[in-house]
């Protein structure tokens, strides 16, 4: 009879997809190019957003975009519409991005000719918020109409991102949503998180989101020694 | 809801583990797994048979080990435990102190595994 043996393993399941968003970032840091993880749920607003900040900041930086999808071009089209270059990612029914789907992303770009490139991730708050990308800024956005409870059924999402952009706050009016206690309920899982609130539609706050976008993107240009 | 992907990682790891082990059959895998990430137990075990079927990970009994989610008082620098079912309420138990952060918890570690 075959003796059962015990093999050690001691690996992490997520390291391999850890090393290689820490090699994109470092390669991204020495080429100067800023990259903004985006991620949402469904309809709250990323390729509004993207739009609105691809206005803005299009004369300023060169921009590039990459849309995680399951399987559309939509996105892509909107944002080529607006004469920048985008990549579509195909995730044929993955549930979120990974460090190598955007190391093959990258390949399609032409990545010297660039300043700053914003991944939409799939539209999903639980799976984006495990896998790394490689990201400069972790940015999530939290529509009005999806509640202010959410900080705490996604915790983990909220405590990865450097900044949260509160979307649809045309909708305020006449709802429950209350903005002070999400603002707590956010910030005890994540006490450095930037907060901005929007309307993509009014285009009402983009301006301060945008500000803090360009500053974000002029650090990784101009590195302070 | 990755549990397929991960799953998928959890396969090709062990089964190179195993056969630079000379190994011709894996009975068993011990996994340590944080409380905050997403997974259930019960869907990571049939992920893994369906996955891991016509190889000689088929069968393998997954054990998941949980590790506590614990955060670290920004204030005063202690360690404490977090139920994730009143993690809206966390505080730093001996200071009160509210900004905290997340130290463990997200983990997802294959330990050992079982082979004949």
């Amino acid at each position: 009879m075959a003796e059962i043996r015990l093999i050690d393993i001691k690996e992490d399941i997520l390291s391999d997809n850890q090393a290689l968003a820490g090699q994109i970032r470092d390669a991204l840091r020495n080429h100067r190019i800023f990259l903004m993880n985006l991620m949402a749920s469904p309809g709250g607003g990323k390729t509004s957003l993207i739009l609105q900040t691809l206005r803005r900041l299009k004369d300023k930086f060169r921009m590039a975009v990459i849309e995680g999808d399951i399987d559309s071009q939509v996105d892509a089209e909107k944002v080529i519409r607006e004469d920048i270059p985008a990549v579509q990612i195909r995730t044929g029914g993955f549930c979120h991005l990974d460090a190598s789907m955007i190391e093959m992303a990258f390949k399609e770009l032409e990545m010297t000719a660039l300043d700053a490139i914003i991944v939409e991730n799939i539209g999903n708050l639980v799976c984006p918020a495990e896998f790394d990308i490689g990201a400069t800024r972790n940015v999530m956005i939290l529509s009005v109409p999806e509640g202010d409870d959410k900080p705490l059924k996604y915790p983990l999402m909220f405590s990865i991102c450097d900044a949260l952009v509160v979307n649809k706050t045309d909708y305020l009016e006449g709802s429950d949503f209350d903005l002070p206690v999400l603002r707590e309920r956010v910030r005890k899982l994540n006490p450095d998180i930037r907060i901005f609130e929007v309307s993509c539609k009014t285009g009402q706050g983009i301006d301060a989101w945008t500000q803090w976008l360009a500053g974000e993107i002029k650090t990784v240009q101009n590195p302070s020694p | 809801m990755h549990e397929l992907s991960v799953m998928e990682s959890i396969l090709n790891i062990v089964v190179k583990h195993a056969l630079k082990n000379d190994a011709k059959k894996i009975l068993g895998i011990s996994l340590r797994v944080g409380e905050m990430t997403d997974l259930v137990d019960e869907w990571m075990q049939r992920y893994f048979d369906y996955l891991s079927k016509e190889t000689i990970a088929a069968g393998a009994v997954l054990k998941i080990e949980r590790i506590p989610v614990i955060f670290q008082c920004e204030s005063c620098g202690m360690d404490f435990p977090v139920n994730m079912k009143e993690i809206r309420d966390a505080a730093c138990p001996a200071c009160q102190g509210n900004k905290i952060r997340l130290k463990s918890g997200r983990e997802f570690f294959i330990k050992n595994i079982e082979v004949i």
